[in-house]
């Protein structure tokens, strides 16, 4: 395919990604009559914000007294203080209005006998600032990202948003002046690329869970826009910080909702102890997730696991009573049945800490714009927004709060739509296209196309070798020794990429040639999580290093940004003024 | 264990074959679509969607020893051998076991599949009682994979009229809901001799819809609003 019969289609807005922050924001401009287009590497109701299962967090107070200022201060205390306090206060504010809308547009929430939408206990949460357990998370059954999910895509049919299915996002396009135009993407059913130039470009690719062998998400999670701005020359957020669930199926990783917990259950080792009571006193199974996951790191690794190879603890559940568990976790039900022959209202199901959740990403302000550093202070990429589990705002900070990622899509996207939509009033024409960037995406593709490598390595064998080493190197405990050896390892799967040859080299349908390029996108990620880690001397949120067992505010109360070219790192103030209220300063975090 | 594979790239091959695979590294917890992973790694021609891997996303419906179901929630261990895996039947391939789900997708929308409500919205949200929500279980789980639509012989002989098993269940979902105003345009719209009314009640939906979900009871459902409409 060469540059000059390359098809090209123009819109205002190209976003890349539909899950529910894509369509979010997708839905916010279809709305305002701009001209949208959506590209999505799957089927928009195959993208992971379906698997999402406990719920949405937002202080409706229907169970019990709550308020978003209580919301903002277990997220700030979550986040073990990392997270921007501006972002926060927006997120927990706009939470009740955005759950009210998603329920106008037909979520079908699980409801209370007052007909009012049912809120269920989740990790972090308290009333009060840190007082009693808050129930603050609203749920449609345990299946509360699928009922999202689909009803945000019905909405986009109702306000027919213009649909690329199965096209795979290459390559951001971007001039001299350093505005992004639109992307290189490839129409997956014929392997022809095709260039959309847009006004505004938003990325929503989600987060990159596949980095680790065993894992929560779906085969799809690879980072694929976070490479790709990595690959635009800028840098990645907190990358460091990446959350362990504590509640994967054991040895499988199919996620177990903190809701279990939320309704009731609760973790036991092998002597049968209820052990997170001397973690957590106060919040006990409810503590924070990176908390809960050191916990049973901690009992497995002192020889209290279960199983023959007491490497696992369990999840009790079956006190609940059937018609709880059935009405209430239908979903976990079921997974547990399938996978594990369990039925957990009979017998507790076995749980690890599993890889779950990117909290860094592409560093954006709290209307979506991605911004980068500048003397002083930051500009934003004219051109360029970014949303959800992709996007580092940060409202997650070192460590996210169960209950707030769907939340954060749909609070973002909706206002990367409403920045968009500003942008586009005073950015009226599109700006010449870049054929030198354009040629360098196609330049990528190509790689693909053609047997470059020699062959002495697959794709196969890479990303297997590649999810091994992050297992093992930069798991849940880290230290010096063991993520140097990491990052090692990881340069070295970087240069070996070279020498992969595809032997598929057809048009139609290629999945080997995706699954190459999503790899490209993981080796790159991989670097910028071993080396965030490396450079971060402290202990914070999911970051928790063996050699630096504390948090340490004087020299790390930042924000970490990598670069991809020369691996460098660079460092920015986390944001601890509010918009309007006093700012929560950082303290001591206990559970 | 032993495979029967439909294979066929439309770049090489003049028509489809069946293609055999072995597979020595099968162990009790396996499932179908991580035997499929495993030859792909052998031969990586071989084509499927697939993405969540645990029932939710609805990528990896296949027909599988002559039924439609999930590759992920299809255990090998009970699986009759040759285990012989086929794309859904009655859409275009694409490659090997990727079909063309446009025809699907299409009937899914053309049932209006989202809320309408025509009164002004609360400042909170709409009430509705837990048994009005109830109605809604057993619709609102469907994945949009397929399975259903595409073991329907009715939908085999009319795919451009009659709209599947899929989206009337879908249908059903908004006209169930104490939420929805447009009943009467619902019902309309699902009226004449084909897009409803092609249902036979063969049930093939019912037995293969890996969620449990059982279409042909929206479909009489259905039928029964449109009678009590009558009256």
């Amino acid at each position: 395919m060469s540059i000059k019969n390359l098809e090209r289609r123009k819109f205002d807005t190209l976003v890349i990604g539909a899950g529910g922050g894509g369509l979010r924001s997708a839905l916010q401009l279809a709305e305002a009559d701009a001209h949208v287009a959506v590209v999505s590497k799957v089927f928009p109701t195959r993208s992971h914000t379906v698997a999402a299962q406990g719920g949405m967090n937002a202080a409706l107070a229907n169970v019990l007294p709550d308020n978003w200022h209580w919301h903002m201060y277990d997220t700030i205390k979550g986040s073990d203080y990392l997270g921007d306090q501006d972002a926060i206060e927006y997120m927990c504010r706009s939470a009740a209005h955005l759950v009210y809308e998603l329920e106008h547009q037909g979520v079908p929430f699980s409801r209370m006998d007052s007909g009012k939408i049912y809120q269920r206990p989740f990790g972090g949460q308290s009333q009060n600032f840190g007082g009693e357990q808050a129930a603050r998370t609203c749920a449609a059954a345990d299946r509360t990202g699928h009922a999202i999910l689909h009803t945000l895509y019905q909405q986009n049919i109702r306000a027919k948003t213009h649909f690329f299915d199965e096209y795979f996002a290459i390559d951001l396009i971007k001039d001299k002046d350093g505005f992004i135009l639109g992307a290189l993407v490839l129409e997956i059913e014929t392997g022809e690329p095709l260039l959309i130039e847009a006004k505004t470009t938003l990325l929503a690719t989600g987060g990159a869970g596949q980095l680790f062998r065993t894992n929560t998400n779906a085969h799809i999670n690879t980072g694929d826009g976070l490479a790709m701005a990595l690959r635009a020359g800028l840098p990645l957020q907190d990358m460091e910080f990446f959350q362990f669930h504590p509640t994967g199926l054991a040895g499988k990783g199919m996620l177990i909702t903190e809701g279990a917990r939320g309704e009731g259950g609760y973790l036991v080792n092998k002597d049968g102890e209820r052990f997170m009571e001397r973690y957590a006193p106060h919040a006990k199974d409810l503590a924070s997730r990176d908390v809960v996951s050191r916990a049973i790191a901690t009992e497995v690794r002192e020889g209290r696991g279960c199983g023959v190879n007491a490497d696992h603890v369990m999840l009790k559940l079956d006190h609940l009573g059937r018609d709880v568990l059935y009405k209430r976790l239908p979903g976990i039900c079921d997974l547990s049945k399938t996978f594990m022959h369990i039925d957990p209202a009979e017998e507790p199901i076995p749980v690890f800490p599993t890889a779950h959740y990117t909290m860094g990403g592409i560093p954006t302000n709290r209307f979506g714009q991605v911004v980068v550093p500048v003397d002083q202070g930051e500009e934003s990429i004219p051109g360029l927004y970014a949303v959800g589990e992709c996007a580092c705002v940060s409202v997650h900070g070192a460590n996210r709060l169960g209950g707030n990622s769907l939340l954060d899509i749909v609070v973002f996207g909706r206002a990367a739509g409403n920045d968009i939509k500003k942008y586009l009033k005073t950015n009226r024409h599109h700006r010449l296209i870049d054929e030198k960037s354009v040629e360098q995406a196609l330049a990528h593709l190509k790689r693909w196309d053609e047997p470059v490598g020699d062959g002495s390595e697959s794709v196969n064998e890479l990303r297997a070798e590649l999810q091994k080493t992050m297992e093992d190197y930069c798991s849940v405990f880290r230290t010096e020794e063991i993520l140097q050896q990491g990052l090692d390892k990881v340069l070295s799967l970087e240069q070996r990429m070279k020498n992969v040859r595809i032997q598929d080299q057809s048009k139609v349908f290629n999945t080997a040639r995706i699954e190459a390029m999503e790899l490209e996108n993981l080796v790159d990620l991989a670097v910028a999580t071993v080396k965030s880690a490396l450079e971060r001397k402290e202990s914070r949120g999911a970051h928790s290093r063996i050699d630096y067992p504390d948090r340490d505010d004087v020299s790390w109360l930042k924000h970490s940004l990598y670069y991809k070219e020369g691996h460098r790192m660079d460092y920015k103030p986390v944001t601890l003024k509010p918009l309007s209220v006093d700012s929560f300063p950082p303290k001591p975090r206990v559970y | 264990m032993r495979f029967k594979i439909y294979r066929y790239n439309p770049e090489t091959d003049k028509k489809p074959y069946m293609q055999d695979f072995v597979l020595d590294e099968v162990t009790d917890d396996m499932m179908l679509r991580d035997a499929l992973i495993l030859l792909k790694a052998k031969d990586e021609t071989l084509t499927f969607r697939h993405s969540c891997g645990e029932g939710v996303c609805g990528s990896d419906a296949i027909n599988i020893n002559g039924s439609n179901g999930l590759a992920c929630k299809s255990r090998l261990s009970e699986l009759k051998q040759p285990v012989e895996v086929r794309p859904l039947p009655g859409m275009p391939v694409i490659r090997d076991l990727v079909v063309d789900m446009e025809q699907f997708y299409h009937h899914y929308r053309a049932i209006k599949p989202y809320l309408t409500v025509h009164d002004p919205v609360p400042e909170v949200e709409f009430k509705q009682t837990p048994e009005q929500r109830d109605k809604l279980d057993g619709l609102y789980e469907c994945i949009l994979c397929g399975a259903c639509t595409t073991s329907c012989p009715s939908f085999w002989w009319n795919p451009d009229k009659f709209r599947g098993p899929a989206a009337l269940l879908q249908a059903y979902r908004f006209l169930a809901d104490s939420r929805d105003q447009s009943t009467a345009e619902r019902l309309q719209e699902l009226d004449g001799p084909y897009r409803m009314f092609r249902c036979h009640s063969i049930m093939n939906c019912v037995n293969v819809c890996p969620k449990g979900l059982n279409p042909t009871e929206a479909i009489h459902n259905i039928k029964k609003l449109m009678i009590k409409d009558l009256i």
